[in-house]
């Protein structure tokens, strides 16, 4: 890592202008990568308590007694195609085709909301069979970690939908392009998050 | 935040065409079919490994392709997987001292 | 000389509120996103708390002095010890590191600012509120009373019935979100921002050592992140994830304290070694011993601190096997460290040493550091932990390596960087005394306590009784006494740096440009550095770059000066930027920073509330958003019409 940095830095040398990156790349993408690392120990540490705790369920329901696989697949899968157009948008944007730039936002954010909605439903139907949030330990980290993907869920879709407005209004401070793909790091992100999720804790029964 | 001096198109030229990305797309779709079916198929032994399997695969073609990280430069990925593969060794860790892999 | 246009005023700003226009009184400080002021009003808020972290310490000292304390009741002893340690931690070395690191990173690396100028100022905000938010407990209810870690059942409802530890997680989870995006920035700021020619091999150790601490922050605080998640939800919400009666694993929070933990202590201690690396070689009139090993050591200890926190929970019985492994991993990462101080006592070899206050820090720093260092290494051996843990000698471990390591080292760093900051040097004659005070007080208190440790006297306990203080050398009572009297002495070492604080800004010298005779970028520039640090961006061509503009070698291979600091600056500004944008000053970093609390309080005191402050963050984020980080050019009244030319050259 050190000499690819450090190439880069001597290429950059020969360049011209103060406003310069020691490496040529963005500040913004490496800060959003370093971000997303440590994003990685957010979840991770969520992730293990439940597994943790998966099996201890007390007077309440098991996992499999709640679990309804089959509308959690559709709902994964929503959230994956969710990241096929995500990248779509960003595509667009760099080709700096703003009608499709728009559309493809709109629509990630629109099958974001439908993941996150049949989050609230699921909830809502687990709360109905008897599983409340202290029910038992498994409720407990399983709905803090859900919990915490669907909020992440959730400022990705209003800042989608923000992000979409400043394109219109033509309000974005910086490079559009380059604002378009770190929203989408960010959104991808928080989808190989639940890629995770829905194996480990959906699919492989405790 | 000097994100005017990134030459805009820059990305393009190394990213996926559209049809790619719908490849892609469509190939995290069939493996996502194919972890489902587990759940009504017995795999047998062979359950475990292959939903991690999937898992993984899933995991690296979102990264390397949605995000770009095959085609971007290495310090980025440096950046991200540190984070990952540190997660990873001290979380199964804490967990093997609870005797959570048998 | 250098045309500086950012106090030119931005007339429509983007956003609710417009831009904040001039800046001088109070608003030069609160809206500012200058990272050298940002990292004084880390130092002072830092200073502030290392005062009330202070006291707490010589409450403690005063009760344990006499058989029977009476000062404080057992439940008041509790918040004082744990509140002693969250604020010496979290509150004091953590931010005064942040501040050094503020301030002179970008100088030495031959930068104008950070990489996320409006990022760092809500950094500071952030843990300014989250340290008085913590503190606030103090006066609703009782603070925090379950020892630094918090373990659980001592953390629960039963053994803390008041708010304290609710304010004491949420206020974390503040400054932890401070710590956050302030390693973010920092990482990006010296890979992203340094200067033609600094290749990473040729920055400042102690630019190295935080690019190592930002690191292990920018990984470990998420730990804690859900550690202190999973308490709110416990304490708040009726989870029971550390409840054993609910057939919980209260090792789980063990786990996940310590995970973040340990690399902490690496967090603290590591920037002290960055500012002795600076200091040793000045005041050696010698480079660095063994760059490279200085440099792989610490990036060593900050691989190798990710696998040792188990050290921290023999006792807890983890089984034979993770002792085993935990027990070796730590005896590892003593070699690292040991590397250091072979290396600074290298440096120290054959040098022209000269004494001045900073030094005689950083040289106490190497002593008592080694001597923390090896109790720590008895640690390390599982059979004598498991006798010592939970005892005085633990206490006598860490505050050698905390005090006399981490606290040294940033005294040193006040002397040596004073004129940098202020362009007034400290006085030196009553910096002697600072010294000494210290080093004895520091001795008299913890050293007894290796005593008292070995002789069992439990770390947490209130009161002591002379029946069972035990006779001779190993009395208690004496022991405790001369620690008590130690910490009174420590107590004014730090009143006569205040004091010398106090004296220099009303009558201290004016200190020269290059008073030490530095080695180092960020000495190449005026004391105080100028708004936009340097006129123009020098190129580097060796490590200890001003040392080199200074002296070369002649005929003989003896080095000889070619150049006086003077003149090296003035080669600097005679190049200088015409015209140079710093990034503008922002309203945004207070408000978002200023929701966090709100939200808190919210969350134990009324949901609504909780509500609103997060209304006031999404507002914050909004308003940040759409304004950029550096006024545009329509955005000054009249539009500058040197704007539109090339030379003009934004920062940040």
């Amino acid at each position: 890592m050190w000499f690819t940095l450090d190439n880069l830095a001597t290429a950059h040398d020969t360049h011209e202008g103060a406003a310069h990156s020691s490496t040529g790349l963005s500040n913004v993408k490496l800060g959003m990568w370093l971000f997303l690392g440590t994003e990685c120990l957010l979840f991770g540490g969520l992730i293990s308590t439940y597994m943790l705790y998966r099996g201890r369920v007390g007077t309440g329901p098991r996992p499999s007694q709640v679990f309804d696989i089959p509308f959690t697949s559709v709902s994964s899968f929503v959230l994956l195609m969710s990241s096929l157009t995500m990248v779509l948008a960003v595509s667009a944007a760099h080709k700096r085709d703003d009608r499709s730039t728009n559309l493809w936002l709109v629509i990630t954010a629109l099958l974001g909301a439908t993941f996150v909605g049949g989050q609230v439903y699921e909830f809502t139907a687990f709360y109905n069979e008897g599983m409340g949030f202290s029910t038992s330990l498994f409720s407990s980290s399983f709905f803090v970690l859900t919990g915490f993907h669907g909020v992440h869920v959730t400022v990705g879709i209003i800042m989608l939908l923000a992000l979409r407005g400043m394109l219109k209004n033509n309000k974005v401070p910086g490079s559009r392009a380059e604002t378009v793909e770190m929203i989408g790091l960010y959104w991808h992100f928080v989808d190989i998050v639940w890629i995770i999720i829905f194996t480990l804790i959906y699919l492989i029964p405790a | 935040m000097n994100t005017t001096a990134a030459p805009e198109s820059h990305a393009t030229e190394h990213g996926l065409s559209t049809a790619g990305y719908v490849r892609i797309a469509l190939i995290l779709a069939a493996i996502t079919g194919l972890e489902v079916s587990t759940y009504y198929v017995d795999f047998g032994r062979l359950f475990l490994p292959a939903l991690l399997i999937m898992m993984v695969i899933k995991f690296v073609m979102v990264v390397s392709y949605f995000m770009h990280l095959k085609f971007d430069n290495k310090v980025f990925s440096w950046l991200f997987y540190t984070g990952l593969i540190l997660a990873v060794g001290v979380y199964c860790a804490a967990l093997a001292t609870f005797k959570f892999f048998g | 000389m250098a045309n500086i246009e950012n106090f030119a005023t931005p007339s429509s700003a983007m956003g609710a509120l417009k831009r904040p226009v001039v800046t001088k009184g109070w608003r030069e400080w609160v809206f500012t996103v200058d990272h050298k002021k940002l990292g004084i009003m880390y130092m002072a808020t830092a200073m502030f708390f290392f005062v009330v972290g202070g006291l707490e310490a010589v409450l403690i000292r005063l009760q344990l002095a006499l058989p029977n304390g009476k000062i404080l009741n057992a439940d008041l002893y509790n918040q004082m010890f744990t509140m002693h340690a969250t604020t010496m931690v979290f509150l004091f070395v953590m931010p005064m590191a942040a501040g050094f690191a503020n301030y002179f990173i970008p100088l030495q690396i031959g930068a104008r600012d950070v990489a996320f100028p409006r990022i760092n100022a809500f950094g500071f905000w952030a843990l300014l509120f989250g340290g008085l938010f913590i503190n606030l407990s103090w006066f609703l209810g009782g603070a925090a009373d379950g020892g630094w870690f918090m373990y659980a059942p001592n953390s629960g409802p039963i053994f803390s019935p008041s708010h304290g530890v609710d304010f004491w997680a949420l206020g974390l989870q503040i400054a932890g979100i401070a710590s956050l995006t302030g390693a973010i920035n920092l990482i990006v700021t010296i890979l992203n921002m340094r200067a033609p020619g600094m290749k990473l091999m040729r920055m400042p150790i102690f630019t190295w050592m935080i690019l190592v601490v930002q690191f292990l922050l920018a990984f470990a605080v998420p730990v804690i992140t859900v550690a202190l998640f999973l308490l709110s939800f416990q304490r708040n919400f009726g989870a029971t994830f550390f409840d054993v009666a609910a057939g919980a694993d209260p090792l789980l929070w063990q786990h996940l304290f310590w995970i973040f933990g340990h690399p902490e202590v690496y967090i603290l201690i590591l920037p002290s070694f960055g500012i002795i690396s600076e200091v040793l070689p000045v005041f050696s009139r010698k480079p660095l011993f063994g760059y490279p090993f200085v440099v792989f050591s610490g990036a060593a200890i900050g691989f190798v601190g990710w696998g040792v926190w188990a050290h921290h929970m023999f006792a807890s019985g983890l089984g034979p096997v993770s002792v085993a492994v935990f027990s070796i991993s730590t005896m590892a990462i003593a070699v690292p460290t040991g590397v250091k101080i072979v290396n600074w006592t290298l440096t120290l070899w054959g040098g022209k040493l000269w004494f001045t206050t900073a030094m005689k820090f950083a040289i106490g720093l190497i002593v008592l550091f080694t001597i923390g260092g090896l109790s720590g290494v008895t640690h390390s051996v599982a059979p004598s932990d498991t006798q010592q843990t939970d005892t005085y000698y633990i206490v006598a471990h860490f505050h050698y390596v905390l005090f006399g390591g981490a606290v040294l080292g940033l005294f040193s760093g006040f002397y040596y960087w004073w004129p940098k900051m202020f362009g007034k040097m400290l006085n030196e004659k009553l910096g002697t005394w600072n010294f000494w005070f210290m080093v004895i007080g520091m001795n008299l208190t913890f050293g007894p306590m290796h005593i008292l440790g070995l002789q069992g006297q439990p770390r947490r306990m209130y009161q002591w009784t002379e029946n069972r203080a035990g006779e001779g050398f190993f009395n208690l009572a004496f022991w405790n006494l001369i620690a008590s009297i130690g910490s009174l002495v420590l107590v004014v070492g730090v009143f006569l740096f205040l004091v010398n604080i106090f004296i220099t800004a009303r009558s201290g010298k004016v200190a020269p440009l290059d008073p030490w005779g530095a080695r180092s970028l960020e000495w190449m520039t005026s004391n105080p550095p100028k708004e936009h640090n340097f006129d123009s961006i020098p190129t580097v061509h060796h490590l200890d770059e001003f040392f080199h503009r200074k002296y070369a070698e002649d005929a003989n291979g003896q080095m000889q000066q070619i150049a006086t600091a003077e003149e090296v600056l003035k080669q600097l500004e005679d190049n200088a930027d015409a015209h140079i944008h710093m990034p503008s000053p922002s309203y945004w970093p207070i408000v978002i920073a200023f929701g966090l609390p709100v939200t808190c309080l919210g969350v134990i005191y009324s949901i609504p509330l909780a509500i609103f402050g997060g209304l006031i963050i999404l507002m914050g984020a909004f308003g940040w958003a759409l304004e950029p980080s550096t006024a545009p050019d329509t955005d000054f009244d009249p539009p500058s019409s040197s704007n539109t030319s090339k030379d003009v050259v934004h920062v940040g």
